[in-house]
């Protein structure tokens, strides 16, 4: 008790603690991947990145540290703060290229639709646990409330992949509270024949002048260029085109570190942060890309197995959906980058340069820590 | 439904669900690795070409603008084809020996160096830019002698554009000029920026602005194999540009003239209107400018010269310019108190040469008044005193919603930019106009001045002529408009654009006689009659005088003096039972009305509806030789 002498092993002991081995093992091992290749795409950011580690890993080290029931507490004001800057963004927020996306509050600008990727699955796990055992029909509606306020604020800023992240986040808290199956195919479905019959009718359906319901000009542009790239070599298609050939021209073993022709030549563009990816398969090839998916499919299962073992239904909840968002964000990513979704501006966890994003994912792998250090303790 | 569960049916259930999220992301992640094996090793004997040779480049085919002309088909602005040097930064190895080398065989001033220096900040390295535009013959043929020197260094051919009738009507047709970083932005959050690929100029005033979308076309692009010096080796695919559309006017560029030369040296502007279509036939604006200058960036020193000059060239007057309307108000101050039942028309008062109110002394400009003055004497000889009475009866509330139905104090939406929404005074007006509270009050002396066009009143000559127009057409009200039709230069189909009925203000057919009677009076035996004597045709008119300001005694030089002489204005339509034409016009600092305005509009309607020329007119059409010979190049 009194012994107040500095004790290393005590120190890092105590650093330890709150952190689970496999999962910090998995972030490690990204990020030295994401690194060796930033060092290739973007040397001069590596300060900055260092920095972007160092905040990222403080955030992660406190959100593991803090019990699931502290989480709870903050769950429902997070969620209001959020909704309240959204409503600010959406009065007074600084118009971007076209989107009213930021926040000036004096010391910085602020984007907080970024914050609703956290607050949102945050606070559906909250309400659940508050419904606990006495559950209706009726509450999976007041969560798609919840749901929808935020996502239509960000949808009409506008900012589509945002508000998909988020509605997906939400979507993933009702899906494992067990939103009904017979409520959930249907969409699917819906959702499977919509993609078959574009991708089928894409030349009629692109053409000028056919107007599509519910999507404005450049919505529509976008999933044309995804259809035929080379419709619009100059605009849109650019990018995609670019980066299709800097994955499909790495082969197998990849060009070599930082002989990457389509990267060095200025032909990738957003090479260090969107389209990372594209740098890293063009240098790494196949086995870059397959090593990549392989250590995003671990973290994913090592997320899925902290739900399993989460002792009340509120940690339950977060924690499948904090994996299921890892998985969407790499998967959209990679998707995109590839040419097989839209391009939307979804960074690659943990490799795309970028503060605010590192962090907030950095902080969901934080919490998914803390639910697994409390597995035993029963809550509530 | 409310299925209560054990709380071990609950916990299996959603660890069913883990596993059916967990096959999922299988799936999901499985379909990429399928993707990646696709392209890594499927095709990767294709992709690994294609990024070989990113030496396929991708030039884009600029669109021809569409030309404009006016309702003859008189051009009025076009392309002609010039040879311009475009330098390849990234291909060039030391790019100022290279410019010091080409200064020999072509004339480069410093501000082409300073314009390239320019551009490449604002543009990718492997971009072609221009060093030196419209290359002369002698200048060409030196180049390509020696073209095998300068790799990286290209001759193109590219379209220029011209405004063949020089400062005529150039406050209608506007400008193009290089795009600046503004534009870019517009372009970029219009989703435009690919059709912009290799486009330097765009709309920047009149109608080249406004019919931007129309004029520009649509880019084309053609893939092409280069050699390692950077030169095209052959086309492996091209999909031609679209050019863009052809605008063709309501303006009579033969009437603009006859305007322009009818006002000699003067300022001022003239708007006549089609009154059963909204089609503006002339729209003019003095002193003007010569478009021509801005196409390649102006110099700095005409750029001072336009802005500095005391005539102000590059203020659109008809559009811009508000002013009180004077005596040509009292028309539709008249027929206001038709509508309200404030007068009929027979009714008369004794005008004594004066109004008093409030203990201020409201004089007409007759002294010892006109004698007993009814509705139409009102008009003809444009009593003060009638009005002064008949504002104050009206007030000022209904004086400002009437007036505002004709359109007064607010924009027409003619389809040109810039247009100013003038002054429909108010109360409200008083109030929003300004800031300290003793200034906001509204006095009843106020009201007196506006029934004659003065005070606080100030239109534009597009308003008024729009009003005028609106009148003619037995209140029909059509959005004035500039272009006629579209042509498509592709395959000729013309979109006409259809005249527009905004609204139809319900007049008494017996209201609007009478307010025909008065103006047609003007012209015959009141203030418009000395300028209309002799016209073969009938015709309503009514003149009008503006003050500048009050000079209450004191003296001025002759200089000064000039510019604060009263402006001189006029409005007409003919013919008056059918018309076909309605105008209003102003002479800055022109005097009376009936001296300086009114001639000008006898001369336009000479002009519009007998054809008679007016002396130092050329009767051919000055367009005809420039129509002939449009450019078509590419």
């Amino acid at each position: 008790m009194t012994n107040s002498r500095f004790d290393p092993r005590r120190w890092v002991a105590y650093i330890l603690a709150p952190l689970d081995g496999p999962l910090m093992l998995i972030v490690l091992g990204i990020l030295g991947f994401a690194t060796v290749v930033m060092v290739s795409a973007s040397p001069e950011r590596l300060g900055t990145l260092g920095l972007n580690v160092a905040v990222a890993f403080v955030v992660m080290w406190v959100a593991a540290s803090l019990p699931p029931q502290r989480m709870m507490s903050i769950a429902l004001p997070l969620y209001i703060l959020g909704v309240l800057l959204l409503v600010g963004v959406a009065l007074f927020g600084d118009v971007s290229k076209g989107a009213r996306r930021w926040l000036n509050i004096g010391v910085a600008r602020i984007q907080p639709s970024e914050l609703l990727k956290i607050a949102m699955p945050l606070m559906l796990a909250w309400y659940f646990q508050c419904r606990e055992g006495m559950l209706r029909v009726r509450d999976f509606f007041v969560a798609a409330g919840l749901l929808l306020v935020p996502v239509g604020l960000i949808a009409k800023q506008p900012d589509l992949g945002t508000a998909v992240l988020v509605a997906a986040a939400g979507f993933y808290v009702l899906f494992f509270a067990g939103l009904a199956w017979r409520l959930i195919l249907p969409f699917a479905v819906i959702g499977v024949v919509a993609i078959v019959t574009i991708v089928a009718m894409g030349d009629t359906i692109c053409q000028p002048g056919v107007e599509w319901p519910g999507m404005r000009e450049y919505q529509k542009h976008r999933v044309c260029t995804l259809l035929d790239p080379t419709s619009d070599p100059l605009g849109k298609g650019f990018h995609i085109i670019q980066s299709t050939i800097a994955i499909g021209s790495g082969g197998i073993l990849g060009k070599g570190w930082g002989s990457g022709t389509q990267t060095h030549l200025d032909f990738l563009p957003e090479r260090h942060t969107d389209f990372i990816f594209a740098v890293l398969t063009e240098e790494f090839g196949l086995v870059g890309a397959l090593f990549l998916v392989l250590m995003y499919i671990l973290l994913i299962f090592r997320g899925l197995f902290i739900a399993a073992g989460a002792p009340t239904l509120f940690s339950r909840l977060l924690a499948g959906a904090l994996t299921l968002i890892f998985f969407t964000y790499a998967f959209v990513n990679m998707g995109m980058v590839s040419g097989i979704l839209p391009v939307v501006g979804v960074p690659l966890p943990f490799v795309s340069y970028g503060g605010t994003a590192l962090v907030t994912l950095c902080l969901g792998v934080g919490m998914l820590m803390s639910i697994q250090r409390h597995r035993r303790r029963v809550g509530t | 439904m409310s299925v209560i569960r054990t709380p071990e049916q609950e916990l299996a259930r959603f660890r069913g669900r883990l596993a059916v999220a967990g096959a999922v992301a299988l799936v999901c992640f499985g379909l990429l690795a399928a993707r990646f094996f696709y392209l890594q090793v499927l095709r990767y004997d294709y992709y690994s070409t294609r990024a070989e040779d990113n030496r396929i480049s991708l030039v884009p085919i600029v669109p021809n603008r569409g030309l404009i002309m006016d309702r003859n088909g008189t051009v009025l602005a076009r392309n002609y084809s010039a040879y311009t040097l475009e330098i390849t930064p990234s291909r060039v190895a030391d790019l100022e020996a290279t410019i010091e080398a080409l200064s020999a065989l072509v004339d480069i001033q410093p501000k082409d160096r300073k314009r390239l220096k320019k551009l490449m900040d604002e543009s990718k390295s492997f971009e072609s830019l221009p060093i030196r535009n419209r290359l002369s013959d002698e200048e060409v043929a030196r180049f390509i002698a020696q073209r095998y020197r300068f790799p990286g260094v290209e001759l193109k051919a590219r379209l220029f554009r011209d405004y063949p009738m020089g400062s005529f009507g150039s406050h209608i047709i506007g400008y193009i000029g290089r795009i600046n970083d503004r534009d870019l932005e517009r372009i970029e959050e219009n989703e435009d920026s690919a059709n912009y690929r290799g486009t330097d100029h765009i709309g920047k005033a009149g109608l080249e602005k406004s019919y931007e979308r129309e004029l520009h076309g649509l880019t084309g692009f053609e893939e092409v194999e280069v050699d390692s010096g950077g030169r095209a080796v052959r086309a492996l695919r091209r999909t031609p540009a679209t050019p863009g559309n052809n605008l063709v006017l309501t303006i009579d560029l033969k009437l603009q003239e006859v305007v322009e030369k009818a006002f000699g040296n003067r300022r001022g502007a003239l708007v006549a209107i089609e009154p059963g279509s909204g089609g503006v036939l002339a729209l003019v604006s003095l002193p003007t400018f010569d478009p021509n200058l801005f196409v390649d960036g102006i110099a700095p020193q005409d750029w001072d010269e336009l802005n500095t000059s005391p005539d102000h060239p590059m203020v659109n007057r008809a559009l811009n310019g508000a002013y009180p309307p004077g005596s040509t108000f009292k028309p539709f101050m008249a027929l206001a108190a038709l509508m309200s039942g404030k007068r009929t028309a027979g009714q008369a008062i004794s005008d004594p040469g004066f109004f008093d109110f409030g203990g201020h002394h409201f004089r007409d400009d007759k002294a010892g008044g006109h004698g007993t003055v009814d509705m139409y004497k009102s008009i003809v000889q444009s009593c003060d005193t009638y009005y002064y009475r008949l504002a104050n009866d009206m007030g000022i509330d209904l004086i400002a919603s009437t007036m505002g139905m004709f359109g007064f104090g607010s924009r027409t939406g003619i389809d040109i930019e810039g247009e100013s929404s003038g002054v429909l005074p108010s109360p409200e007006w008083k109030k929003r106009r300004f800031k300290k509270p003793e200034q906001q009050k509204w006095f009843g002396g106020e009201t007196i001045s506006i029934g004659i066009g003065q005070g606080y009143n100030a239109y534009t000559m597009l308003q008024l002529a729009h009003a005028t127009a609106t009148v003619a057409a037995g209140g029909v009200m059509f959005k004035p408009h500039l272009v006629k039709y579209i042509e498509s230069a592709k395959d000729g189909s013309r979109r006409m654009i259809e005249p527009q009925p905004i609204k139809t203000i319900p007049i008494k057919p017996e209201h609007l006689e009478t307010i025909r009677r008065g103006m047609i009076g003007v012209n015959r035996e009141g203030t418009g009659a000395r300028a209309f004597a002799g016209a073969p045709y009938v015709s309503a008119g009514k003149t009008g005088t503006a003050q500048v300001y009050s000079l209450k005694g004191a003296k001025y030089s002759a200089k000064i003096a000039e510019r604060l002489r009263d402006h001189a204005l006029f409005i007409a339509f003919a013919p008056a039972d059918k018309p076909t034409i309605a105008l209003a016009v102003l002479v800055e600092n022109g005097g009376f009305g009936a001296q300086s305005a009114a001639p000008i509009a006898r001369q336009v309607l000479d002009y519009y509806l007998l054809g008679k020329l007016p002396a130092g007119v050329a009767p051919e059409d000055p367009g005809a030789e420039g129509s002939a010979e449009e450019s078509t190049g590419d």
